[in-house]
């Protein structure tokens, strides 16, 4: 049973890499809506602290995963405010305040649960699953693959719904006009601002999202910095998937899958050091970006704050 | 700045001489002024976040002095400073190139992985100034050597450096740990870390002190790069490139060449501030250790609007906040992650004022306009000017 193909080995790998994925996958959905109306946002991994802190607070105290979820959405959503007034509104700089929304995301959250907690991490039950009849009976990874939380249903809905929005829709074409072109966008009398304002805050809900699953349906706990770069991930595979939720969904699967090695191998007789996994993910994306990034598109107006009539 | 004077100086006449005067010193009183307001404003908002969290925040700031400053607190302040100073060094070098290097965490702890590793060892066998010497570079080394691929990436492709230098960030965290828990962890202790260097070993301390010498060091580090960044054309064509890269290739600067540099020496310093901060204080490195000085820092350099000088007294006041800090939360039983809510604070604060300051049109930006350019095409290729 040491070998690496085994069903226990196998079945573990691909559930937590789901587990691992859907964080990164909401988060990532996000940063592609905002990066395509020209906000980049680093503040990502303070938005999904925000939402993994809330989403645990919710489901700890309110008893309920939908109340966490909503609890999570509200969390990532306040420093997304913070985001859309400060880089938005005001047009400051988007780097510098997204690097202060991670720190204040790490720094509050790290405060908050140990003033509550005295150092105690309290976990919350393994969230309902629903299982597809059938699929979920299929040998090997059926049980693994279709027996998952609604949210991860309802998850790979919403990359239909944004990529079908972001085709199909005067929506979608306003988020992509605010990003490639926001001169016109402007000329053709919508409010760049307000379309950016909107992406942000989507962008801060679904990372808020992304960390209260994280927190709830995969540590089943809140731990001080447990999101450990995933917002940065997260930007990566937006850039990598160029804006297309599709391709977001694909290469979250593969990082999920990246993330979750570790604990998998832990099944089998292979021994590697944690370290050495924990890396993994970092050195897939390097060499993602050294293979791929000549490849890769991103709006011309990104980062770019817009000033009616400036240069 | 030094050409507003000159032109100022060019067309004046005495009278003209006399009235620029004041309003030079209005305007740097101004710079003061929009430097010192965002610290401010965060220490009164952190105050706000200690009541809610039922502190006393005057009781809290008050810990904060006697611990950062009085009797002797002041000397594990300075202690502080060194490695944050160099450290700082290294950020402006980039950051007036319009670049950013944002893995600092990696680069620091290879450098300190490498010097804890190796140290004990040389300082055994061989004369300290030479041992000193080499360990010192071996941590500049290892911190150039973790700049060069978002270097060359972005030289070469223009591949977005922020994302190449936190990868490669966490890379170097992980392999700093590999390092410290295989080949460098102590024989003797079950605890993965690396052997301790003696304490007669360490770098000598100013007399009477415990502040040791690696803090004149980086001191004398802020002054010779302020020389480099403002009076060698080195610094004028970071200025230029950070400036405007379009025109630093129109009058014929090498880019790829200033860029490779800058991280370079960027890398450099950072491994070097790791191996001070080894063998003036810590002695040793434990698995998993990360005391995170960049992500404090940057505040403080921008603060400085990049000036090598400006940076020490910012660098002052935070290795006082740090070291009182810390010890004021654990007397209020807070975790010390309250000091990165201030950072943050701090930064946000900046960002307005900068607002409010260029709607007023006071002094001098924080951020040149090519750190901006730099981030507005990440990952893609240049596209031959039109």
């Amino acid at each position: 049973m040491n070998g690496l193909l085994t069903q226990s080995f196998l079945t573990a790998l691909v559930a937590g890499g789901i587990v691992a994925a859907v964080p990164l996958m909401f988060t990532a959905l996000g940063e592609s809506v905002s990066e395509r109306a020209g906000v980049l946002n680093i503040g990502l991994e303070g938005m999904m602290l925000l939402g993994a802190y809330l989403g645990f607070l919710g489901v700890y105290e309110l008893h309920s995963e939908w109340l966490g979820f909503g609890a999570g959405i509200v969390g990532g959503l306040a420093g997304a405010a913070v985001m859309a007034v400060l880089s938005v509104s005001m047009g400051l700089d988007q780097i510098v305040v997204g690097i202060a929304i991670t720190l204040a995301g790490e720094g509050i959250t790290s405060v908050l649960q140990q003033a509550q907690f005295k150092g105690k991490f309290p976990g919350l039950g393994n969230p309902a699953t629903v299982a597809i009849p059938g699929l979920s009976r299929l040998p090997v990874v059926g049980h693994s693959l279709f027996d998952q939380p609604l949210l991860v249903y309802l998850g790979i809905g919403l990359l239909a719904l944004v990529a079908w929005v972001f085709r199909a829709t005067s929506w979608g074409l306003n988020l992509r006009a605010a990003g490639e072109k926001p001169e016109a966008l402007d000329a053709a009398g919508i409010s760049v601002l307000a379309v950016r304002t909107y992406a942000v805050l989507t962008t801060g809900a679904l990372a808020g999202l992304g960390g209260a699953y994280l927190a709830i349906v995969g540590a089943n706990t809140f731990t001080p910095f447990m999101t450990q770069g995933q917002g940065f991930i997260a930007i990566v595979i937006a850039m990598l998937a160029r804006g297309k939720p599709l391709w977001v969904g694909v290469s979250s699967f593969v990082f999920g899958i990246c993330l979750s090695i570790g604990t998998a191998l832990q099944l089998t007789s292979i021994n590697i050091s944690s370290d050495v996994i924990n890396m993994l993910p970092y050195i897939a994306i390097m060499a993602a970006l050294i293979l791929f990034a000549r490849g890769s598109y991103l709006p011309p107006a990104l980062c770019l704050p817009y000033v009616r009539g400036g240069t | 700045m030094a050409l507003e004077t000159e032109a100022t100086a060019g067309t004046s006449l005495e009278a003209g001489a006399r009235a620029a005067e004041p309003a030079r010193l209005a305007r740097s009183w101004r710079a003061v002024v929009r430097s010192l307001a965002p610290v401010i404003l965060a220490l009164i908002a952190g105050g706000l976040l200690l009541l809610v969290l039922g502190q006393n925040p005057v009781r809290f700031y008050v810990a904060v002095w006697q611990g950062g400053v009085e009797s002797g607190g002041w000397q594990n302040s300075a202690v502080l400073m060194a490695p944050l100073l160099l450290i700082a060094l290294g950020l402006i070098i980039v950051f007036r190139a319009g670049i950013w290097n944002l893995g600092y965490d990696g680069q620091y702890l290879l450098g300190a992985a490498l010097v804890a590793g190796f140290g004990p060892s040389i300082l055994q066998t061989w004369p300290a100034p030479l041992a000193y010497a080499v360990l010192f570079l071996v941590a500049g080394a290892a911190g150039t050597l973790w700049t060069l691929v978002p270097a060359v990436l972005k030289a070469w492709y223009e591949t977005n450096e922020i994302i190449t230098t936190l990868m490669m960030s966490f890379i170097g965290v992980g392999i700093a740990n590999i390092l410290v828990k295989g080949p460098f962890q102590d024989p003797t202790v079950n605890i993965p870390q690396t052997r301790t260097i003696p304490f007669s070993k360490l770098l000598p301390n100013l007399s009477g002190t415990r502040v040791h010498v690696g803090v004149l060091l980086a001191l004398g580090a802020v002054v010779v790069v302020h020389y480099l960044l403002t009076r060698t054309s080195f610094g004028l064509r970071l200025q230029v490139l950070g400036a405007n890269p379009r025109t630093a290739r129109h009058v014929g600067i090498s880019v790829r060449r200033v860029i490779v540099t800058s991280f370079v020496w960027s890398g450099f310093l950072i491994g070097v501030a790791a191996a001070v901060d080894v063998l003036g204080l810590w002695a040793y490195v434990r698995a998993n250790w990360n005391p995170g000085y960049g992500d404090t820092v940057i505040p403080f350099v921008f603060l400085a609007r990049l000036n090598p000088l400006a940076v020490v007294p910012f660098v002052a006041f935070y290795a006082v906040l740090s070291t009182g800090g810390d010890l004021a939360a654990q007397q209020a039983n807070l975790p010390t992650d309250f000091l990165l809510v201030l950072v943050a604070l701090i930064l946000l604060f900046m960002t307005v004022i900068e607002y409010l300051g260029r709607r007023r049109d006071l002094g001098q930006s924080y951020l040149t306009p090519g750190l901006k350019e730099a981030l507005r095409r990440p990952l893609v290729r240049r596209r031959p000017a039109r």
